[in-house]
């Protein structure tokens, strides 16, 4: 990462910014058509796509020659979806009492709604 | 001057460092324990970054939460995301890109020396700061005037189950919607807050001329938590305000 190699072109900042401003608009008018199940995954699409955007663009990840902070940001999206993957493969196979003791069934219903 | 031959242990290729006592005088901002200022610069960044990671954790937990308990109520939760107003939320999603582009153009600045559009869009990056806060505000003063803060107050009777007609949410639920609502808006707006400050800190130091193109590192590593802070929102925006907003 050298000086000059982290300043984009002011051409890509706008870029970048007129495009995360059409996808929040976009995310905003796509919740009102019913897709069924597919809303979260439209949603969840589009907020990557502009979490992605701001993090190679405005954050300069992009230009990241450092081989060290790509091992942090990896490390941090690895550990993130170990939390979030095992906590909800315990959830969805964990029988028991109580009024939730299963998440499948309740997935299963959301898709069949 | 000397010139000596060692590999910088943050970067990838072996330089020439040349020290000199006079050359030391002129960069007064690079610390003597580091080989050069891109060293420097980059150790910065990284710590910068572990903090952010540290943050993601952070944040991950509540998201995780919200996941769990929003397939366990989905219905309930659809009920009560809808009682947000998402304009709001929408117009906030706005204010927050807006800021993060005018903290990039400030960095542009500074490396152009252009010091007036520096300034300008450091103060402009606080006032977008500002608006999101002041708008809110105007949706917590909502939520405390319907009732919809958890607490001995709250009240969810009667709401629709939006696509079934006749169907009311569960109130207990939706006040566990509410509960994740406040908790999660409520440490990003903190998170805003501790940005602000952060900003205001940076302004004074660009009004002192502390930053010129070859040293504006408090800049860049201040817009690396402002810009993580814009995409906390991005993801919190579609969760908490656009369950199931169709008719």
């Amino acid at each position: 990462m050298s000086v000059h190699a982290t300043s984009s072109p002011l051409k890509t900042y706008f870029a970048v910014w007129v495009t995360l401003l059409i996808g929040t608009l976009l995310t905003y008018e796509v919740a009102k058509i019913d897709l069924g199940v597919f809303n979260s995954a439209v949603a969840l699409t589009i907020a990557c796509i502009k979490a992605l955007l701001v993090a190679l663009f405005f954050m300069h990840l992009r230009h990241a020659s450092e081989k060290l902070l790509k091992v942090i940001v990896i490390s941090t999206l690895f550990f993130l979806f170990i939390l979030l993957s095992l906590s909800m493969a315990d959830y969805a196979t964990r029988g028991g009492g109580g009024h939730a003791s299963l998440l499948l069934p309740h997935i299963t219903a959301l898709i069949r709604s | 001057m000397r010139v000596t031959k060692r590999r910088c242990p943050l970067s990838d290729s072996t330089t020439a460092v040349q020290t000199s006592v006079h050359e030391d005088v002129h960069r007064p901002e690079l610390l003597h324990h580091f080989a050069n200022p891109e060293q420097q610069r980059d150790s910065a960044s990284l710590g910068m970054w572990i903090f952010l990671a540290t943050e993601v954790m952070f944040f991950g937990g509540l998201f995780c939460a919200y996941l769990i308990y929003r397939i366990w109520y989905y219905a309930d939760f659809a009920a009560a995301s809808k009682s947000i107003n998402a304009a709001l939320g929408g117009t906030n999603t706005a204010v927050l890109i807006c800021s993060s582009l005018t903290v990039v153009l400030a960095i542009w600045a500074a490396e152009q020396s252009r010091r007036a559009l520096m300034l300008a869009m450091l103060a402009l990056t606080m006032f977008f700061g500002l608006c999101f806060l002041g708008i809110k505000g105007v949706e917590y003063h909502d939520k405390f005037v319907e009732h919809h803060v958890p607490g001995p107050t709250f009240s969810f009777e009667h709401e629709q189950i939006p696509g079934h007609p006749g169907q009311y949410a569960n109130p207990q639920h939706a006040e566990i919607f509410f509960a994740l609502y406040f908790i999660m808006t409520g440490l990003h707006a903190l998170h805003m807050i501790v940005g602000l400050g952060i900003f205001t800190w940076l302004f004074v130091m660009a009004w002192k001329g502390r930053f010129t193109p070859e040293y504006h590192t408090p800049l860049e590593i201040g817009g690396l938590y402002w810009h993580f802070v814009d995409i906390i929102w991005i993801y919190l925006f579609p969760l908490l305000y656009l369950i199931d907003r169709h008719p």
